[in-house]
């Protein structure tokens, strides 16, 4: 009712009116009824009613909501206010647009990466187990959760209860053909222990998950995500029951996993039981870490005590195997932070970047409201004179600093869209199984901000532009400048701080960025400019004999070194920088059995052709590389890396002894050749790496090529290609890239935080060389008077320049001073990012010193210069 | 015209509202007559203030105490009448069953010193 009416108070009041004209009418009837003159009776009637005016406002105010009254009063004047300035306005909301927009989408990734359960039963009590080994190396990089055996897994699931269920998972990839001559394609699979659905707690979209019968050695059984099934079966649900061929070998569908399961990432199209396809002399093994470990905690069980029943069994396997890399402990590990794996710490970074910026954006939109509040100065003194309170007068400028954030939260929102979407899609190692989008906890995170940088921009200013010594510019003359002193010095401090925190983001930004270009610079240890890469397998069905596989490679091989414009090739399990591809442990025949507790030796295994070290031109330092006629059953030669000789064979020449590798065909090795040593990865450490030939028979399951080419290794693909298809039609081909293109995306995070990290500083060093600028603009304004009266009574042009420019470089010298002290800490916690670069690398510190002083001296010198360009008579004349 | 004495007319608070549902008993009456009515049956004792009058009216029309039409004053005028309602009518009752318990009290704290004086008047 009531807010009805305070809608209809226009309408009141016209009543109101009308009645009071009746009142009057009748009282002067009534007067001169008792016998006055007209005019006598109708002033009477007049001073009996008293004011009219102040009966409707009464009644104005009473049909007034107060709230809604004032605020909209306050908005209607912000409103004003902001349109009567529009470039201020925009500039401002621009600004608030970028840096919340820039936020809100940081925390929706960061949200969704680190903090959203997963879509499953009770995410709460589910958690990663990983094997934790205590010597030095394992710990060394701050990261330790190794995989686990198989046997482990068992040993750990049968053997203790405190966990309701434990499953397991592993990597694997087939090579789908279809049935009808479809393309073949390469998929990437997990193998998942029968267990692992009804443990998370996902049902089957169609059909059902895994039975226990199926998890063996020779299960077939396979269950597709729905991606592939809508892609590849064209959502048709009868392929349940049916077979697809996996590697040339059937395996029958038994399930279509939900559209929303995405775990543990969103590339994986196929998953089979665990054990499916295993070689069986792998399953009983402790010392041979493949797997992943979901656990689902009992609820009267602690973590704590469920671990420990885990560690004592790992710890009784451990003593059990003392030569073998078992692991002495287990670790668990958050289920999302699993997840998000490397991710983690520079979304972190990112969001602390981004929340500097936002910090510098709202001490901008301060600094600007502070200098339009000097400018209305006098308005708010004659406001507060006339008895606004100031409350009132802090309100109404409040109103404006929400209004500019809100309009620039708005687009801040938008933008924010735009940006969560490009970094889902540019960012490849953001893990997806949650999905990256905006929920109602990002709006209502967004909504905190917008109010939270309103209150941050506006209270400051308004608080400064409201207090008692405003009133005094209303006593003083308005040639006095006394008034503005306090103000300056508060726009001075803002500024100071801005600058500061620039710092610590330009310091920051610089230290990821040299770390950055040291990694792309890192020499891997091999050519990789103009180099084609590209990965293939070949299906153990058709490739039945070892004969049939060295005749493939051999062709292929043959054919490639022919094409015109390449001018090597090298066909190999794994390739420089191109990731680890799995280690194995060996004896030495000619060195004395291992003492108790001693780990055995162990180093990286990759396979090359006899062409792939003089192709990818790694070195031979010592014997010679493999021949074609190490094949088969008289190639039992092996070629070791630099480091594995430095480790395993320090002081003695290597080439002639003999390791035994019990993992590869349970042989004895002569060792043939040193080469020099490649990175698996840039960034890492080298590790021990044996190279074992591609001929020696048996199948690799991944396969890659490098093509030396003369020119754009890129315009090879296609020939390359056709030469694949001539030999197999139905072999897919995938990651054609160049061998840089492949090392930078190992580099994905390394290149993605440094540029974002980079971008965000770069804004604020615009930012806060605005403020400079529009600190020190206003500044000059505010002393024309005086400074016409310093030229006028003989101070120099150049004099003048010097005093602005210097009141302006203080704040940026003092700001320059505290943000370098504040970085020379607060980069210590980024230290584990950095790669060859010291977070107090004086380089850095130089660059950003000097850039800073640079832009600071260039936003300051444009109002000195016009200082000093100042008429003497005409500053005088100006007030 | 003798100026009163400001305490003489001014009217205990609330009591305003009781009175204009009061004088609506009779019948509908616009403003000028309520506020004459009351100032009459006073004995001119207490005067409406016109800044008090509408004021309470839409009050009471808000409440859905009073409804409101407009009509033809005595002397043919436009002029905005006032009706008690219902609600009007058991808010009267309430109100004055209250107003008697309150001067009843009153009287009991002031005791006989009070009516003396009231007398003497």
């Amino acid at each position: 009712m009531r807010w009805l009416r305070f809608f209809r108070r226009r309408r009141a009041d016209a009543e109101l009116r009308e009645e009071i004209e009746a009142y009057l009418a009748e009282e002067t009837a009534e007067n001169i009824a008792r016998g006055m003159k007209p005019e006598e009776a109708r002033r009477m009637a007049r001073i009996k009613l008293g004011n009219p005016r102040s009966v409707r406002e009464t009644l104005w105010q009473q049909n007034s909501v107060s709230l809604v009254d004032t605020l909209g009063r306050d908005l209607k004047y912000a409103t004003r206010t902001l349109l009567r300035t529009p470039g201020f306005s925009l500039i401002a909301i621009a600004v608030m647009a970028l840096c919340i927009g820039a936020t809100t989408a940081l925390f929706t990734v960061v949200r969704s990466v680190l903090f959203r359960p997963l879509p499953f039963r009770d995410p709460g009590r589910l958690v990663m187990l990983y094997e934790h080994f205590r010597d030095s190396r394992s710990n060394q990089e701050g990261f330790n959760y190794n995989t686990v055996a198989p046997a482990d897994y068992y040993d750990w699931r049968a053997q203790t209860h405190g966990f309701e269920d434990m499953a397991a998972m592993r990597y694997w990839q087939f090579n789908l053909t279809g049935e009808r001559g479809d393309l073949p394609e390469l998929v990437s699979a997990r193998g998942g222990s029968w267990n692992l659905f009804p443990l998370l707690g996902v049902p089957a979209a169609i059909g059902r998950t895994f039975t226990e019968g199926e998890d063996r050695l020779d299960g077939s059984a396979v269950m597709l995500t729905w991606t592939l099934f809508e892609r590849r079966f064209a959502g048709d649900a009868s392929i349940v029951g049916r077979q697809i061929h996996l590697d040339g070998k059937p395996y029958t569908v038994v399930g279509v996993l939900p559209q929303w399961f995405n775990y543990p990432d969103a590339k994986v199209q196929v998953w089979v039981p665990y054990l499916s396809g295993l070689p069986p002399d792998i399953v009983p093994h402790h010392d041979y870490h493949f797997s992943a470990v979901v656990a689902r905690l009992r609820p009267d069980v602690s973590l704590a005590s469920a671990l420990s029943q885990v560690e004592a069994v790992q710890y009784r396997l451990h003593s059990q195997y003392l030569n073998a890399p078992v692991a002495e402990d287990v670790a668990p590990r958050n289920i999302n932070d699993d997840l998000a794996r490397d991710v983690k710490k520079p979304l972190l970074i990112l969001m602390c970047a981004v929340a500097c910026m936002l910090l510098i954006g709202c001490l901008n939109v301060a600094n600007l409201l502070v200098a339009r509040g000097a400018a209305r100065q006098r308005e708010v003194a004659i406001r507060g004179a006339l008895g606004a309170q100031r409350l009132t007068l802090i309100r109404g400028q409040l109103t404006e600093s929400l209004l500019i954030c809100l309009a620039g939260g708005g687009g801040g929102v938008l933008l924010s869209l735009a940006a969560t979407n490009w970094m889902a899609r540019t960012w490849k190692d953001l893990p997806n199984a949650v999905g990256i989008h905006v929920d109602s906890v990002v709006l209502a995170f967004a909504c905190a901000l917008v109010f939270s940088a309103a209150l941050l921009a506006g209270l400051l200013p308004a608080i400064s532009s409201t207090g008692k010594a405003v009133f005094a510019s209303l006593q003083a003359s308005s040639r006095t400048t006394s008034g503005n002193l306090s103000r300056a010095t508060l726009r001075k401090t803002l500024l100071t701080v801005e600058i500061a925190v620039t710092v610590v983001l330009l310091i920051g930004a610089g230290l990821l960025l040299t770390s950055f270009v040291r990694l792309r610079s890192t020499d891997v240890g091999c050519v990789t400019g103009n180099v084609l890469t590209l990965d293939l397998s070949l299906p153990a069905q058709k490739y039945g004999s070892p004969e049939k596989v060295n005749a493939f490679y051999e062709t292929l091989l043959e054919k490639l070194r022919d094409l015109p414009g390449g001018r090597a090739v090298a066909l190999g399990s794994v390739l420089p920088g191109e990731g680890n591809g799995g280690d194995n442990v060996f004896t030495i025949r000619e060195h004395p059995p291992l003492k108790p507790g001693e780990l055995l030796p162990d180093a990286l295994i990759r396979r090359a052709d006899p062409g792939y070290f003089s192709a990818l031109q790694i070195p031979l330092l010592n014997g010679r590389f493999f021949a074609s006629d190490d094949r088969l059953n008289r190639s039992r030669k092996v070629v070791i890396s630099k480091q594995f000789a430095r480790q395993y064979f320090p002081g003695e020449d290597p080439v002639g002894r003999t390791i035994h590798v019990p993992a590869h065909n349970d042989a004895d090795y002569e060792i043939v050749g040193v080469v020099g040593d490649t990175l698996w990865q840039v960034g890492k450490p080298v590790e021990p790496t044996m190279y074992f030939p591609i001929l020696e028979g048996g199948l690799d399951h991944g396969l890659t090529l490098a093509i030396r080419t003369d020119s754009d290794p890129l315009a090879m693909s296609v020939p390359v290609q056709k030469q694949i298809a001539g030999l197999d039609s139905e072999l897919p081909v995938s990651n054609v890239q160049t061998m840089q293109q492949a090392i930078g995306d190992s580099l994905g995070n390394a290149s993605f935080s440094a540029a974002l990290v980079l971008s965000f500083a770069v804004l604020s060093l615009v930012l806060a060389s605005v403020g400079l600028y529009g600190v020190l603009s206003y500044l000059m304004t505010q002393r024309t008077t005086e400074l016409g009266v310093r030229m006028a009574l003989g101070a120099q042009r150049d004099q003048v320049l010097r005093l602005i420019l210097f009141d302006g470089l203080k704040p940026a010298i003092i700001g320059l001073a505290l943000g370098s002290a504040a970085s020379a800490g607060i980069t210590q916690l980024i230290r584990s990012m950095l790669y060859d670069t010291r977070p107090l690398d004086p380089t850095v510190y130089v660059a950003v010193t000097f850039t800073l002083l640079m832009v600071a001296t260039l936003a300051c010198m444009i109002p000195a210069w016009r200082a000093s360009r100042l008429d003497p008579m005409q500053a005088l004349r100006a007030e | 015209m003798t100026k009163k004495d400001k305490t003489d007319g001014e009217m205990l608070k609330g009591t305003l509202d009781m009175m204009i549902l009061r004088t609506l008993v009779t019948g509908d009456a616009h403003g000028h007559t309520i506020a004459k009515v009351i100032e009459r049956t006073s004995e001119d004792v207490l005067e409406v203030e016109q800044g008090s009058l509408y004021p309470a009216l839409h009050r009471l029309e808000d409440r859905g105490w009073v409804s409101s039409f407009w009509g033809a004053s005595e002397n043919n005028r436009k002029a905005k009448f006032y009706r008690l309602t219902a609600a009007g009518r058991k808010q009267l009752v309430r109100e004055t069953s209250r107003w008697r318990q309150m001067i009843r009290a009153i009287g009991l704290v002031m005791g006989e010193e009070a009516m003396e004086d009231g007398g003497t008047r």
